[in-house]
């Protein structure tokens, strides 16, 4: 009885196209929208730490000294809300997934070396107390 | 008089995508009582409000549930922004009624899948699946997400739909309808589906209302209750009116939710039609003080949401009841007298959602 009621509907599925991908040989779909992963530009960021402090998870480490943004990709729920409060910009969302993982990976990202400003008389008090972590950051972007 | 027999029903069986166990004593092969015993996946949500501040528990709020994602987040938004007096944007309601009423048409076509799948129609049952796939695409394409849509926020929405989107958004659902309508003809005429629904698991009206049922389950049994009439949203505008049967057995409430299928993909070409222009979002500065409630009707029933801040950013209370947790007294009532067979049938019948249930 049933072959009668969904009759159409089976012949249309059995002669027709499979409603499936034939994934990974066809790739997903994907819409500009998708929320894939975060990327970032390391040459708008600013360092100021509030897409670490509004992710819910705590997936995003900012070290102002070393100038580097680091994100935990197993603990990014991907909810965009690190971007909606980018001062700057800098956050954007991709629209394809990172590679899967065995084992939990942190992606750490290198910021441009600090630009020396023009008054370097009274900014050289307090460049003298963080001498080593200042030191740092130039030899490892140069690296 | 037989002797009685106890069968134990889950927490893990075919027919449950979630753990619930059900103790069914049996006289021969007729259930005499259901005693139900939940907390398998008890996770813990009144304990977090506490570490989290207000604007983060948007995102733990749509984990509550995979299937209303979207209605647990738009419950918890609305009760703190009637807490703090915030106006949401004319659009903004318009955008969240659709993804609602969206998030419904899909809930329903998995829960009737589900319903095939449970009384053993698997062609029914992956044709109900493959339609939901294309309500999931428009969910990413508008929201980035399929599931988790992350789009609500105190005072608005996140993101806007285009005018070019919407009338997609209205093609696709007006495509849909023709082959959801396809299926319910073999929900509502096929005799294999009738042999297995009509006559199962009958609650009447007067029990129904004591066992203070909610959703397609109440509404089956013939009570008239829809949180939807009450005001939230633009149901106001869409000439919205609940589908009600009276039968009060496992076909009514499968009837029930075959309309409301149709009715939400009706709703959803009218907004797209008559949508206004406008601001999306309203920007929010303060933190919650006080306390308020408020309820929503979810693609199972109504959902209670309570709120109660102390001036800081964390809330010092949150509390969600969810439709399931309220129909565990009306699947007992409904299994006491049916067949063992039929259990499975009349289980999938309230829409369990145990996830929900626990929190």
């Amino acid at each position: 009885m049933a072959t009668f009621r969904i009759g159409k509907m089976l012949m249309r599925s059995l002669f027709g196209k499979p409603a499936t991908l034939m994934y990974p040989v066809k790739p997903a779909k994907v819409t500009d929208a998708t929320r894939g992963h975060m990327t970032i530009d390391m040459d708008k960021c600013i360092f100021c730490n509030l897409c670490a402090k509004k992710c819910p998870t705590n997936a995003i480490t900012v070290d102002r000294n070393a100038r580097t943004w680091s994100i935990q990709r197993m603990k990014c729920i991907q909810c965009n809300a690190c971007a909606a409060n980018c001062k700057k910009e800098a956050l954007q969302m991709a629209p394809t997934y990172t590679a899967p993982n065995t084992e939990k990976v942190v992606d750490t990202f290198q910021g441009p070396p600090k630009e020396e400003k023009p008054k370097a008389a009274k900014a050289e008090a307090p460049a003298q107390a963080e001498a080593p972590a200042q030191a740092e950051a130039p030899a490892q972007a140069e690296a | 008089m037989a002797k009685q027999t106890i069968i134990p029903f889950g927490p893990q069986h075919p027919v449950l995508p979630e753990p619930i166990h059900l103790d069914l004593v049996l006289e021969d092969e007729t259930v005499v009582q259901a005693i139900p015993s939940i907390g398998f996946v008890h996770r813990g949500l009144e304990k977090l409000v506490e570490k989290k501040e207000y604007t983060e528990l948007m995102y733990v709020t749509e984990r509550i549930c995979g299937i209303c994602a979207f209605g647990h987040n738009w419950g918890y938004c609305h009760a703190v922004e009637l807490l703090m007096k915030v106006e949401v944007p004319e659009r903004a309601e318009y955008l969240r009624t659709l993804w609602h009423e969206l998030s419904r048409v899909h809930s329903h076509l998995l829960w009737l899948g589900l319903l095939a799948d449970a009384f053993g129609f698997e062609s029914l049952f992956q044709h109900c699946w493959r339609l939901r796939e294309s309500v999931l695409d428009l969910f990413e394409k508008t929201t980035g997400g399929r599931v988790i849509f992350s789009v609500n926020k105190i005072g608005g929405v996140h993101r806007d739909i285009s005018p070019e989107v919407l009338a997609e958004i209205a093609t696709v659902i007006t495509g849909m309808k023709k082959e959801v309508s396809e299926l319910i003809n073999v929900f509502v005429n096929d005799a294999s589906v009738k042999n297995r629904l009509v006559g199962v698991g009958v609650v009447t009206k007067e029990e129904a209302e004591d066992l203070c049922a909610v959703g397609p389950t109440a509404r089956g049994s013939g009570v008239r209750t829809d949180i939807r009439l009450t005001g939230n949203g633009v149901y106001d505008k869409l000439d919205f009116e609940p589908c009600i049967e009276t039968a009060g057995d496992c076909y009514a409430r499968t009837m029930v939710r075959c309309r409301e299928t149709i009715q939400s993909m009706d709703m959803v070409i009218k907004i797209c039609e008559i949508i206004p222009e406008g601001e999306i979002s309203v920007p929010v500065k303060g933190k919650p003080e006080g306390e308020f409630m408020a309820r929503l009707e979810q693609p199972r029933g109504e959902a209670f949401y309570y709120v109660k801040g102390n001036g800081t950013k964390n809330l010092e209370r949150m509390r969600i009841r969810t439709p399931t947790n309220i129909n565990i007294p009306f699947l007992c009532k409904s299994l006491e007298g049916c067949e063992l067979a039929d259990v499975p049938v009349n289980v999938i019948c309230i829409d369990p959602c145990i996830s929900c249930t626990e929190r």
